[in-house]
Parts: C-alpha cells; structure tokens; sequence
C-alpha cells in the first residue's frame, strides 16, 4: 500500500551541485547571490569591527568583550603560536581579517533567509587562498631571505645529505608553490559544499516523504527533519573549525616562510 | 560490438555508484589517521593537563593535513 502511494508521487529529485548554481556557469559577466553574500560579509566584518573599537573602555562592555574574543584568538591564539612572538605582528589584521570573514561566509549556510554558505563556490576560496595569501607568504619570506637565500631555505632543507635532495626538492616545490594554496582553498571549498549537500538530503528527503507520500512514510519523513536539525548543530562547529585551520595554516605557511631554518 | 556497447552503457549506469564506493574507500584513510591524531591527543592530555593547549594547535594542523585527503576524494567523485 504504502509503496503504491510513494510511487503515485512526482519523482524524487536528488538534490545535487545543480542546486548551488544560480546563474548560468557559461557566462562570465553576472551578478548572483553568492557574490553580493560576499560583499555583504565583508560590509558586516568591517562594520562590526569598527562599531566594537569606536567607543573603547577598560571594562569591555558585552558588545566589545565579544570583538575582544575574536581579536584574542586572532593575535595570540593563531598568529603568535604560528609565526612566532618576534614576527607575527604586521600579519594579525591579515589573519584576523582571514578568519573574520570566512567565519561570517560559512555562517550564511545557516542564517534563515540567506542559507547558503557562498564559499562553496570554489572560486571564492580559490581567490582567498591563490590571491591573498599565496602572494602574502611568498613576498615576505623573498622580503626577508632574499629570492635566492628564500628558495634555498624552502627548496634545500639543511641537514640532509645531498642524494635525497633529488627526491626532496622536488616535493618540497609541489608542496610550497602548487598543493599548498590548493589545498587550502579545497578543504573549506569541499566542508561547505558537503556540509550544505548534507543538510539539502535530509530536507528535501523529509520533505518529499511528508508531502508526496503518505501514511507510515511521514513518520521517517519527520525524523529526517530533526536529524536536518542535529546536523545543523554539526555544521555550525565544521564552520566555526573550517575558518580557524583556514587562518591558523596560513599564518603557519607564513611563519615556514620567514623561519630561518626549515 | 553489440556487447561492448552494452557494456559502454552499462558502464554509464553504475558509474556514479563505483565513484561513490570510491570516496568511500579513500574515506577510510583520513578516518583512521583522524582517529590516531585524536587518540594521542588524548592520552597526551591524560599524561599531562597542562599541555593541552599546545597538543590542540599541533593537531589541529596535523588534523587539517589528514581530512584534505578525503575532502579531496570528494571533490573526484563530483568530478567523474
């Protein structure tokens, strides 16, 4: 009975990354909602932060305890572990920043109305990884080692005896200039796209079998709901953790750039 | 030749199911290094509270390291 009734319903329709697409990927010229969701959370990120430092005191009130937090974790948690207390310095805005923005990002897959995490477009991540910081640990390590006493420090780690240069130097290339910034980009790209691929099965599948089906199939249709809910609460830490390993490995790739030794 | 273009067809049709046995598979590596990573985090904890706070920045890099590779997995298995 109950599959007769299933069957009678439209097709299931599983959700895929057609779903994340909301204009043609043929045209290059367009604005969609991902793009403006960017320019939003970087319009919340400055406002929050200059908002929270205009009127500062020594008793923070709450709204500056929480930007107090955030730039608490940034500076010494992040920044002064990776790169080290003589250097870390000019680099807390950038990682900060970094952190700030891909937090508020990820947290757009959960917010009502929104609910779409835009850095699961790979350009977005690809841009942050591959233009800002890509470049950023680059120059530095060139700035302070020089071009060629950089390459050395990278390419040549000290202590080996030269045979293994042969295997190592090339890893160490593909490692610093080619898997690095891919990688990094990939691996927030990949937790927010399966994250909201995730929550999209679940709804969609309780929605199907609360609407179009009937009798017993609401019942698994509704619990597919609630584990909607739990997974949420799931995804919630996955963001929160995807921004900060983002930050911490750049200030990490940063720090391997202006060590002395490798 | 008509077999093998069965067999084309075929091949079309499970082709999804393979890719996701696939990621499957390359899931099992970063599920067992996450849990190594996390165990000796732990013990290290047990032996010694007050070094928690180090033990979690270097896992959480090592973690990092480990989870690509399965992030990876699903990025193919969107690709093929």
């Amino acid at each position: 009975m109950g599959l007769q009734v299933l069957a009678e319903g439209g097709e299931f329709e599983a959700p895929g990354v057609k779903d994340f697409l909301f204009s043609d990927p043929d045209k290059i010229w367009v604005l969609n909602k991902a793009m403006v969701l960017v320019v939003v959370a970087a319009i919340i990120v400055a406002v929050f932060y200059l908002t929270a430092t205009r009127r500062m005191k020594i008793v923070p009130n709450r709204f500056q305890f929480i930007a107090e937090s955030f730039y608490d974790l940034g500076r010494n948690t992040i920044a002064r572990e990776q790169i080290g207390s003589a250097e870390f310095r000019p680099f807390v805005p950038l990682i900060l920043a970094l952190f700030s923005f891909i937090l508020v990002n990820n947290l757009f897959g959960i917010i009502p109305v929104i609910y779409f995490p835009s850095l699961s477009h790979i350009g977005f991540p690809l841009a942050l990884s591959v233009l800002v910081v890509y470049p950023v640990y680059h120059f530095v390590g060139m700035r302070k080692h020089g071009v060629g006493g950089y390459l050395k420090n990278q390419l040549f780690p000290p202590n080996v005896p030269w045979p293994v240069y042969l295997l190592l130097t090339p890893i160490e290339f593909i490692t610093k200039f080619v898997a690095n910034p891919l990688t990094l980009a990939l691996r927030v790209f990949a937790a927010m796209l399966a994250g909201h691929l995730l929550l999209l099965v679940f709804i969609l599948g309780g929605e199907y079998l609360v609407v179009e089906a009937s009798g017993w199939f609401i019942a698994p249709g509704i619990f597919s709901w609630v584990f909607a809910l739990v997974i949420t609460f799931l995804e919630v830490l996955v963001m929160a953790i995807q921004a900060y390993v983002f930050a911490v490995l750049s200030a990490s790739y940063i720090g391997a750039a202006l060590a002395e030794e490798h | 030749m008509s077999n093998l273009l069965t067999l084309a067809q075929g091949a079309e049709e499970i082709g999804p199911s393979i890719a996701a046995i696939g990621y499957g598979t390359a899931a099992i590596g970063g599920g067992v290094g996450a849990g190594l990573i996390w165990s000796s985090v732990i013990s290290g904890t047990a032996r010694q509270p007050e070094a928690q706070g180090k033990l979690m920045g270097i896992a959480w890099i090592s973690y990092v390291l480990v989870e690509v590779l399965a992030l990876i997995g699903l990025v193919l298995y969107f690709i093929s």
